[in-house]
């Protein structure tokens, strides 16, 4: 059965089949590829978020959809049980620097890493980092009030809460970390000890 | 080759920042490791195969029957024979199966190498019709309403978020002088950058050991964005295909590139 419908797909994409271009593009997206391991044909099918962010950026939003999923996402954040926000920071450094997980070449049964360095510039002594986000170098100068620890945790979570359509992971909503890791990457972003807030050289 | 050194040069800035990669250009001068498979994929062409026992010369790849120069250039393209928009990777598969007799589910079963392979039939074919094209201007058929119709589901596929990580084409590729971890980031949707990574595919990739074609790369890619597997000759991998090629249309053919 799996072998049929494999042949199928095979079949359909390299065209013994119609192939007009179909109106409906989530079908077309389905029909062009394949389960491979955990990473199912579930994952292409969008929700409200995923939907309302796929328009080219230079598209006009309609204002009151956003304002009402952005408020939707900041409704559903979930803040540590026990009100605790910081975990080990010297952890939350090695979540920071591991890109695997949730791939369809990834051992689902080893933790996922937060593939911080990808993006952002933390701790200055790691020269490899990328630049599709902003340096959060020093993070931890902006202190540890309640507003910060809730305003930190809130961008780790889900960042649509306050930039909707930002190009960075829900990583709480979409469970990408654990609470554990999430604290942990907290402590690695505001512990003053931390690699993260290490003088510049 | 000198000139063509100079292009990519001009092409990737950022080369400075690879530092073992830049020590191992320096090193290779203008040795591709890819001229190997370039040699392989014209003896390819040219080599009786499958029931038939014909050769590849008959295939059309769009500029007639036989003619290689200039033809991977313009792809994708609309070809009336299969009513389809199709990359040059499934062209070959279709000649392999019209002239040669071949069975595709056999010949597109497994397109691209693993690690520590040799290399496939078609990355041999795919790169020799490259180095055909060095030099020529990118230029893909969009005179045929299906050849437009593919840009535009290629244009909207680019912006499709999905998936764990919320992750399109777009997170990575719209926004120019970006890079992740040290490795810079073309944004496709400018026509330079589209250009010049559009035109050095296929690559031999150092890392790999290997030459890698654009299908690959596409594949490659979905992998990263935590979506399943892209099926080798698809609608999705054909449209973006057209999108990257029209986007770079004008450009010149650099193919095959030198990448980490």
């Amino acid at each position: 059965m799996k072998t049929t419908l494999w042949k199928m797909t095979l079949l359909l994409g390299i065209g013994i089949a119609p192939t007009a271009v179909s109106e409906d593009l989530a079908a077309v997206i389905q029909a062009s590829f394949s389960d491979r391991g955990q990473a199912t044909l579930l994952r292409l099918e969008q929700d409200p978020l995923q939907q309302h962010c796929s328009q080219p950026r230079d598209q006009p939003v309609d204002d009151e959809i956003a304002m009402a999923l952005r408020q939707q996402r900041l409704d559903a954040v979930v803040f540590p049980a026990d009100g605790d926000f910081l975990g080990d920071w010297q952890r939350g450094a090695t979540v920071a620097a591991s890109g695997r997980g949730l791939q369809f070449n990834d051992d689902p049964s080893i933790a996922n890493g937060g593939n911080c360095y990808a993006c952002h510039q933390l701790a200055p002594s790691e020269v490899a980092y990328g630049t599709l986000g902003p340096s959060l170098t020093q993070y931890g100068l902006r202190g540890q009030s309640d507003a910060m620890l809730r305003y930190t945790w809130t961008k780790l979570w889900d960042t649509h809460a306050f930039n909707l359509c930002s190009h960075m992971p829900r990583f709480g909503a979409q469970k990408i970390l654990d609470e554990q890791q999430l604290k942990d990457v907290m402590a690695f972003l505001l512990d003053p000890n931390s690699s993260v807030n290490q003088p510049t050289e | 080759m000198i000139t063509r050194w100079c292009l990519l040069w001009l092409a990737f800035p950022a080369w400075a920042d690879e530092g073992v990669f830049d020590q191992y250009r320096d090193l290779m001068g203008d040795d591709n490791p890819a001229i190997f498979v370039i040699d392989e994929g014209e003896e390819f062409w040219y080599q009786s195969q499958g029931p038939s026992g014909a050769t590849l010369e008959a295939c059309d790849l769009g500029l007639g029957a036989g003619v290689t120069r200039g033809a991977y250039a313009q792809f994708p393209r609309y070809f009336a024979d299969t009513d389809r928009v199709m990359d040059i990777e499934t062209r070959l598969i279709h000649c392999m199966e019209t002239l040669q007799g071949r069975d595709r589910t056999v010949t597109a079963a497994k397109p691209y190498s693993l690690r520590g392979d040799f290399g496939t039939e078609l990355e041999a074919l795919v790169t020799w019709l490259a180095a055909e094209s060095e030099g020529v201007v990118i230029a893909p058929e969009q005179g045929h309403l299906k050849e437009r119709a593919m840009y535009a589901l290629g244009e909207e596929i680019f912006f499709y978020r999905a998936g764990p990580h919320d992750f399109s084409c777009a997170t990575c590729h719209e926004q120019s002088d970006k890079r992740i971890r040290l490795q810079q980031l073309p944004n496709l949707t400018d026509h330079h950058d589209a250009a010049d990574a559009y035109g050095s595919w296929p690559a031999y990739r150092m890392s790999q050991g290997l030459v890698r074609t654009m299908g690959w790369r596409l594949q490659d890619c979905f992998r990263q964005q935590r979506w399943p597997g892209l099926t080798f000759g698809s609608e999705v991998s054909i449209a973006l295909q057209t999108y990257m090629a029209v986007n770079a249309a004008g450009g010149i053919m650099t193919a095959p590139g030198l990448k980490r």
